[in-house]
């Protein structure tokens, strides 16, 4: 763990609520006061920044926290290259030697996957511990191999499936994401859109993985695809498995989400239950307004000017020079409240009382 | 007008995915095209943007029929075209920095000398910073890889834009800057415009009419 830009005065203090795991640095918490199982994932101060060349350095991911229970799906939301991606490699073990990270990721069982090493993440945790459900299937998949041979490989070695009983479980782990028996001796190349995310997501289901990571599963698909993809991942979740749906699709997020992250320029600026966000009283991080607005359903219009760059964000509010809320006191970096099953880091939230004048 | 007349294309002759289709777009007027993917929309749209030879059927361009594709195509139609694809990264060139990219249209027709104006205007129009025309393809994010796709395909002031599923990987604010660019383009210009797609709450929203795919190929 080499020194993130902000991780370690913003170090958490860990609250109450939060369920204390065994290998828990900060396990000396109330542990007495917690009913509820663990998190599936407990994402606490976690920042990623890679080195550039010449000493320069971009923030793509700056403390970002929030918990994952079973059964619930959280949508991170937010424009392209705001970092989210990166958060999920991050997960996944998966960032380039560049990148440094800090904070923790833990899972259900404690193991944090930012410090475990590779052959812990190859063996246990990757496939099994946590699913990935690809960006770009079509890419994922191994273009010189049937789909068949694919989920059977994944089988053997996540489940020890051997033959003969293997074909028939390659049948039975196709059928769980509705991918015909069919098309199972087809390549990748061979298939539709639609039906090579399924093969993606029939190989991610395999290892039974408590937590699921979409990182953009719709992305180019129409929305007919869009709404039957997430109704399957949702379906997955069930009661028991968590599911980190990363998206810039807020009609798919709307659909499938309990929760919403907003993530801008490298932090999360809001988190909030999906009905509140999307329907009444409706986001409260002036960002967050603004895409939803931007939404050809709501008013079209776009948030006005860009991002800041990674490489160069400014002091204090990221956003303030795109908000007409901003005044002096968003020169200091606004927090999100310390134990954030919702709220918005903003120092002039838009408030509902403030909503109900308007309308 | 641009008129697309009983249209046949495809990759198989035997099979092609367009057949017998049909579809006017009016001056000035703006046109979506809704249908899920692999129907064949996106074929039809390079056909019109003179992309994609037919099998058979005619494209006629302001009265005048279209005398050949791709290269082929004489420039004074193929100029006539602004085309913004789906995907950016694929459609830029990765050795070329923002403001090459977007005065490449203006080079390749012998006007290099109007560049600098033109891409200073052109930058503010689809809102990109001066900083980030210096820049290559891999320096920039979708987003803003694909507004400077938008303004190469404004250069040439071209009197018809094609924009297959130009926003598909965008995210919302992004979707509505460019859009809320076409327009501003179009009602300067008087261009018409074929935007094809899957999203209907989209289509609906930025065009004058939409058309679906099953109602061109059942006629």
């Amino acid at each position: 763990m080499s020194g993130s830009p902000t991780g370690a005065e913003a170090e958490p203090a860990v609250t109450e609520a939060e369920p204390v795991t065994a290998v828990d640095a900060d396990a000396d918490a109330d542990a007495a006061a917690v009913a509820a199982p663990p998190p599936v994932l407990s994402v606490r101060g976690l920042s990623v920044r890679f080195r550039m060349r010449g000493g320069a350095h971009v923030a793509a991911v700056t403390d970002a926290r929030f918990d994952l229970a079973a059964g619930e799906c959280l949508a991170l939301v937010g424009e392209s290259g705001c970092g989210k991606s990166v958060l999920a490699s991050a997960l996944l073990g998966l960032l380039p030697e560049n990148a440094q990270t800090a904070g923790a990721a833990l899972l259900g069982d404690g193991t944090d996957l930012l410090t475990a090493d590779e052959r812990t993440l190859a063996r246990t945790v990757r496939g099994r511990r946590v699913g990935l459900v690809p960006q770009s299937p079509a890419a994922h998949l191994t273009p010189v191999r049937t789909v068949r041979s694919q989920l059977e490989e994944t089988l053997r070695e996540l489940t020890g499936v051997r033959r003969p009983a293997l074909r028939e479980a390659g049948e039975a782990a196709a059928e769980r994401a509705a991918f015909p028996a069919g098309h199972l001796d087809r390549y990748p190349h061979e298939l539709s859109g639609g039906l090579a995310q399924r093969a993606a997501t029939a190989l991610a289901l395999i290892g039974d993985a408590p937590l699921l990571l979409a990182d953009e599963p719709t992305t180019g698909l129409d929305r007919e695809l869009v709404d039957r993809t997430v109704d399957e991942l949702r379906r997955h979740v069930g009661d028991d498995r968590a599911l980190l749906m990363i998206t810039h699709d807020l009609a798919a997020a709307e659909r499938i989400a309990d929760r919403v992250a907003v993530m801008y320029a490298s932090r999360i600026v809001e988190i909030a239950d999906a009905a509140d966000f999307f329907g009444d009283p409706g986001p409260r991080h002036p960002y967050a307004r603004g895409l939803l607005d931007a939404l050809p359903d709501r008013e079209f219009r776009p948030v006005p000017g860009m991002p800041p760059e990674l490489s160069a964000l400014p002091e204090g509010c990221a956003f303030a020079a795109r908000c007409e809320r901003a005044d002096e006191a968003c020169a200091v970096v606004p927090v999100l409240p310390a134990e954030p099953s919702s709220g918005a880091a903003c120092h002039h939230p838009v408030a509902a009382a403030l909503e109900a004048s308007r309308a | 007008m641009l008129e697309l007349r009983s249209l046949t294309a495809g990759y198989d002759r035997r099979d092609p995915v367009v057949r017998e289709v049909s579809l006017t777009v009016g001056p000035g007027e703006s046109v979506g095209l809704l249908g899920p993917s692999g129907c064949g929309k996106s074929t039809l749209a390079r056909v019109a943007a003179l992309l994609h030879r037919p099998d058979r059927g005619e494209v006629v361009i302001d009265g005048e029929p279209a005398r050949g594709w791709r290269h082929r195509a004489p420039r004074a139609q193929r100029t006539a075209f602004g085309v913004v694809f789906q995907q950016p990264r694929l459609s830029a060139d990765p050795r070329l920095t923002l403001t090459q990219l977007i005065a490449e249209p203006l080079r390749a027709t012998g006007r290099g000398a109007e560049a600098p104006d033109r891409v200073r205007d052109l930058a503010r129009t689809v809102g990109l910073g001066e900083d980030l025309l210096t820049r290559r393809p891999h320096e920039v994010s979708d987003g803003q890889l694909q507004r400077a796709c938008l303004a190469r395909a404004l250069v040439l002031r071209p009197r018809w834009l094609i924009c297959d599923e130009m926003t598909a990987m965008l995210d919302a604010s992004t979707t509505a800057a460019l859009v809320t660019a076409v327009e501003d383009y179009r009602a300067d210009s008087g261009a018409g415009l074929l935007a094809v797609g899957h999203d209907k709450v989209l289509l609906e929203r930025w065009c004058d009419r939409t058309v679906h795919w099953d109602e061109l190929t059942r006629a």
